[in-house]
């Protein structure tokens, strides 16, 4: 039992949970407000999008800090970031619209915002169901391009936002700009700039 | 000015709250007696004091009552803030008293309204009606108030009226939600004549029985029951009698998606979202939208011959 408390990944499992236990919490305390559904799928989409920027930031962070550890964990934050899209997903299925196909449809083709969120959610689940090792080694070069699906798929999820929301536009662009830095910090010339910073400073003696 | 004896002043209406806004007054340069004359208004303009004299309407409705909690928590009120729960978080600071109305424009009665002429204007009553938001949620709410058309008819409006346009107060000091642009303030809405002579049309200062509370537009604000919600002006200041059709907040915002009239329904959906059901805030199914949110019968006939997919 110990070793597990030792064990960093026990530790981010854990902070991952968090998001849905505050909302078990808040559901037996009434503390979900006056649209408890609402609250629900907002928060549950929020938590979606924060999952998706999180598991973006690890490859970064790796780059910046030079902690090639951090890889490990970016898995698990990625199942994460969908299993909250499923959530999510069911609670529009069954709160929003309570299982009627017909209505869903329609909403999905209707409501530009809902077809966004619902790309995002479909291009998730090969990234999902390729996530395992053996997959990995079974799919060689082409897993990489396969999951580079994940910027389109972020993309996405900031546009569904955009496109929800009534007027006040912060909170959205919030995530776009984070987004921006993100996908920046990816561009060759930015990688190829940060590692020269990176290893000038490692020949420096006092750093 | 509607001072109740001292006697009647309980000392559990004097909340904390109350007691910082008083400070705040006094700091603001009134002086003492001054302070003092209005802590003696305030612990009778509060939101949760009964209002007196409050008769019952024919306007009742067979559907159980959104509780008060919820129609004080969860409001759209952009002044305080984009959040549900901003309203009520950050209305504490709105002054409600000395507040006038200024009545102006295409009338031959022009006129500065303070609140006490407001209260006593016509009898208030009680008014049971459906609310609901542009959104997709509803609330059934027991408003207090008087209806509009008795505001109109002591302006004595010009031929040249044909709409009135509501303003809302503009004060960044008071309304934090105003330091930000979301819309275009002061906020402005508006309202064919015949609509605001509609006897449904409220002018509304209480809900339960009980002096508004800041988040839900006090001291006086605008009920259009058979239109979303936010052609419902809050926390007025100004009702203007103009010629040509107000350009409302709104419709400055995003003309695309909001129009002059924001009838409820159920046919003409919003573009970003279908205006078919609604989620009536306490139930767990959605329901039906119903047309002109269930009050064709008083108000359909003003929109005949008009193409309601247009005239959104
Ligand atoms: C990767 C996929 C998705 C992401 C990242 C995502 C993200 C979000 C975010 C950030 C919000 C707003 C939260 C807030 O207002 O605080 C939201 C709301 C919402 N999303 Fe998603 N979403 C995704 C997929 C979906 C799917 C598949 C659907 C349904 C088919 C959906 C339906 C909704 C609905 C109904 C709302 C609430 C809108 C409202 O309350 O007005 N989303 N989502």
């Amino acid at each position: 039992m110990r070793r597990v408390f030792h064990n960093p990944r026990f530790w981010v499992f854990a902070v991952c949970l968090l998001p849905l236990t505050r909302l078990i919490v808040l559901g037996f305390s009434g503390g979900l407000g006056a649209n408890p559904i609402e609250f629900i799928t907002r928060s549950l989409g929020t938590w979606t999008l924060v999952g998706l920027m999180v598991t973006l930031s690890v490859t970064p962070l790796r780059r910046l800090t030079g902690h090639a550890e951090l890889i490990r964990y970016r898995r698990m934050l990625g199942l994460f970031a969908f299993f909250y899209a499923c959530l999510h997903f069911v609670t529009y299925i069954w709160l929003d619209q309570f299982f009627d196909p017909a209505a869903i449809v329609k909403d999905i083709v209707k409501r530009p915002f809902i077809t966004v969120g619902f790309a995002a959610f479909v291009l998730l689940v090969p990234l999902a169901l390729t996530s395992t090792h053996a997959m990995m080694r079974r799919l060689g070069r082409r897993w990489q391009q396969l999951h580079r699906l994940v910027y389109a798929i972020a993309i996405l999820g900031v546009i569904h936002y955009l496109w929800l929301v009534k007027k006040d536009l912060t909170d959205p662009l919030v995530y776009a700009v984070v987004l921006t830095l993100l996908l920046v910090l990816r561009l060759p010339w930015v990688v190829h700039a940060l590692q020269a910073v990176r290893s000038s400073r490692r020949v420096s003696p006092q750093s | 000015m509607l001072i109740r004896p001292p006697n009647d002043i309980l000392s559990s209406e004097i909340t904390p709250h109350e007691v910082y806004r008083e400070r705040r007054r006094f700091m603001q340069g009134m002086g003492v007696l001054a302070a003092g004359a209005a802590l003696g208004v305030a612990a009778d303009v509060e939101a949760g004091v009964r209002l007196a004299g409050v008769r019952g309407s024919a306007y009742t409705l067979n559907e159980a009552k959104t509780p008060y909690k919820s129609v004080t928590t969860y409001n759209n009120f952009y002044e305080f803030g984009t959040g549900k729960s901003d309203p009520a978080e950050n209305a504490g600071g709105l002054n409600t008293r000395p507040w006038t109305v200024a009545v102006e424009g295409e009338v031959n009665k022009p006129g500065v309204y303070d609140m006490d002429m407001l209260l006593k204007l016509a009898p208030l009553e009680e008014r049971v009606y459906r609310m609901r938001c542009v959104e997709g949620w509803s609330m059934v709410i027991p408003w207090v108030g008087f209806p509009l058309h008795e505001l109109i008819r002591r302006a004595n409006p010009t031929g040249n009226a044909r709409y009135v346009e509501f303003v809302t107060l503009h004060d960044p000091g008071q309304m934090p939600g105003q330091r930000s642009r979301v819309l275009d303030w002061p906020y402005v809405e508006g309202l064919r004549m015949d609509e605001a002579m509609n006897p449904l049309t409220l002018l509304a200062v209480g809900l339960y029985g009980e002096v508004l509370p800041n988040q839900n537009g006090a001291p006086i604000r605008l009920v259009v029951p058979w239109k979303y919600g936010f052609k419902s002006a809050k926390s007025i200041v100004r009702i203007r009698f103009v010629e040509k059709q107000p350009l409302t907040a709104w419709m400055k915002a995003t003309p695309s998606e909001y129009g002059f009239y924001s009838n409820v329904n159920p046919q003409v959906d919003h573009p970003r979202w279908s205006q078919a059901r609604e989620r009536r805030i306490g139930e767990f199914f959605k329901r039906d939208t119903l047309m002109f949110n269930g009050y064709g019968a008083q108000v359909a006939q003003m929109y005949r011959g008009m193409d309601l997919k247009r005239y959104f």
